[in-house]
């Protein structure tokens, strides 16, 4: 009798996984093919933005948020818990996110990435206290990857779409959108991290992300509060950083200045 | 504390000093006096910025510094022009003096603010390479308890010297988001480029 149970428990669980991993492989089918393309007369080095009306409504929810909840929590939580306890709950948080870019390193075809994470993972979640220390950047070991789903798509070809900025997560695109929802489901230690361990590893999460806030508080006040245009403003520092991270020249960067009839002085 | 390239890349510090001692045998081979030129630029900027770094001088005497070692460095004409972008054709030589000369100390003051954030940084030159018609200085920033970071001098010697045009920060282009910002204010201004060089005095 148990043994039935158990083979019919079996049956459902390969039954189940099939059909999730036939709709995840039809959700990012249909995703992927969504990330919009601009048309050919849009001018080089702008930025591709045709919802522009909806993200600045976004935006300014974002900034109305960081005003009025995030940045004075951020000073708070920093000013009472001391820096050293936040830096090893950041580091924490960073580290149990690591198996997430070793798939994505996997996925991007980099062995070598996805190998040194693997050591850094090992090296500081065993002498680093599960994290807690940074051992392995002591050691002078190689620099994190922090390879994401987003980047896996560069990687195979997808192309970047349209700039978005998200309620809540900010400014994105539809390519990195897609990867952020993905690697929901990227990481390895969620399948067996269960609650209520779950929620205390989100609750670090949420520390590093409010750590952060503190630490950058001048670069992103400047950004936010001091630009003329903090939307255009963060739409631009993003996608440059982001096109950076994923190797993508596409940003403008490279133009020679010298070289613009617009610049050239009579 | 203080800056320290030479150290960190021992075939970088090599290659400069074999680079300028060959260079008329081997043009092609190793590194070029145009590379070494570039990165002796580098190294003498952030050496200027590390000493006032270290200084302890008041925040407005800092940014009086960096407004000297930006004029000095950079070519604030080029930049300021990217600022402006095609808006620049229609500057009188007048306006796109005192533009720049805003512009200048606008940058000065906007980011001196934040060098206060890297005391006690190292800046590590990493190496040099060609692109196009100038060459990038490739170097990371070290500070304690946060993770490393890249940033890149652009340098040409376009202008007829040798000076920085660009600033990169993980990728960030200063002249790129400072076309977007100056943008932004000409709009503000409805394209008033006078009623601009005045929002640019007093910004930053």
């Amino acid at each position: 009798m148990s043994r039935d149970l158990k083979t019919v428990r079996s049956l459902t669980q390969t039954a189940f996984s099939r059909a999730f991993r036939g709709l995840f492989v039809l959700f990012l089918l249909i995703a992927i093919a969504a990330c919009s393309a601009p048309p050919a007369d849009h001018p080089p080095g702008e930025p591709w933005d045709p919802y522009e009306n909806t993200n600045r409504g976004f935006h300014s929810f974002n900034k109305g948020l960081d005003r009025a909840i995030v940045r004075p929590v951020a000073y708070t939580y920093s000013g009472i818990v001391g820096d050293e306890v936040e830096d090893s709950i950041s580091r924490f948080s960073n580290n149990i996110s690591m198996p997430r870019a070793i798939v994505n390193n996997v996925l991007q075809g980099n062995m070598k990435g996805a190998t040194e994470d693997t050591y850094r993972f090992v090296v500081n979640s065993t002498i680093g206290l599960f994290g807690l220390f940074d051992v392995a950047t002591d050691l002078n070991m190689p620099a994190a990857t922090d390879a994401d789903f987003g980047e896996t798509l560069a990687v195979w070809g997808v192309r970047e779409g349209a700039y978005v900025e998200l309620p809540v997560f900010g400014p994105s695109t539809e390519r990195d959108t897609v990867g952020m929802v993905v690697d929901l489901f990227l990481n390895p230690l969620d399948y067996w991290i269960r609650d209520p361990e779950e929620y205390y590893v989100f609750g670090t999460d949420v520390s590093a992300t409010l750590t952060s806030r503190q630490r950058l508080g001048r670069t992103i006040d400047g950004v936010l509060y001091d630009s003329a245009d903090s939307y255009a403003q963060a739409r631009s520092l993003y996608l440059q950083n982001r096109r950076f991270e994923v190797g993508d020249s596409a940003s403008g960067v490279y133009l020679d200045p010298y070289e613009d009839p617009n610049l050239i002085l009579e | 504390m203080m800056f320290d390239a030479f150290n960190s890349s021992r075939r970088g510090f090599l290659g400069g000093v074999i680079g300028l001692g060959v260079v008329g045998l081997t043009p092609t081979k190793g590194w070029s006096l145009d590379e070494a030129r570039s990165r002796a630029l580098v190294d003498r900027v952030v050496n200027e910025i590390n000493r006032v770094i270290a200084s302890g001088k008041s925040e407005a005497a800092m940014i009086r510094d960096f407004e000297r070692i930006f004029g000095r460095y950079a070519d604030v004409s080029i930049i300021a022009r990217s600022a402006l972008g095609a808006d620049s054709r229609r500057a009188s030589n007048a306006q796109l003096r005192s533009f720049t000369q805003a512009f200048q100390g606008y940058v000065a003051r906007k980011y001196g603010k934040q060098f206060r954030d890297f005391i006690g940084s190292q800046i590590e030159v990493q190496g040099v390479r060609r692109v196009k018609t100038w060459h990038e200085v490739d170097a990371t920033v070290r500070l304690s308890g946060r993770a490393p970071f890249k940033v890149a001098f652009l340098v040409s010697d376009r202008s007829g010297r040798d000076l920085f045009f660009d600033l990169l920060i993980e990728g960030v282009s200063m002249r790129l988001s400072e076309r977007t910002e100056i943008g932004s204010m000409l709009d503000a201004n409805n394209g008033d480029i006078d009623r601009l060089i005045s929002a640019v005095q007093r910004a930053g």
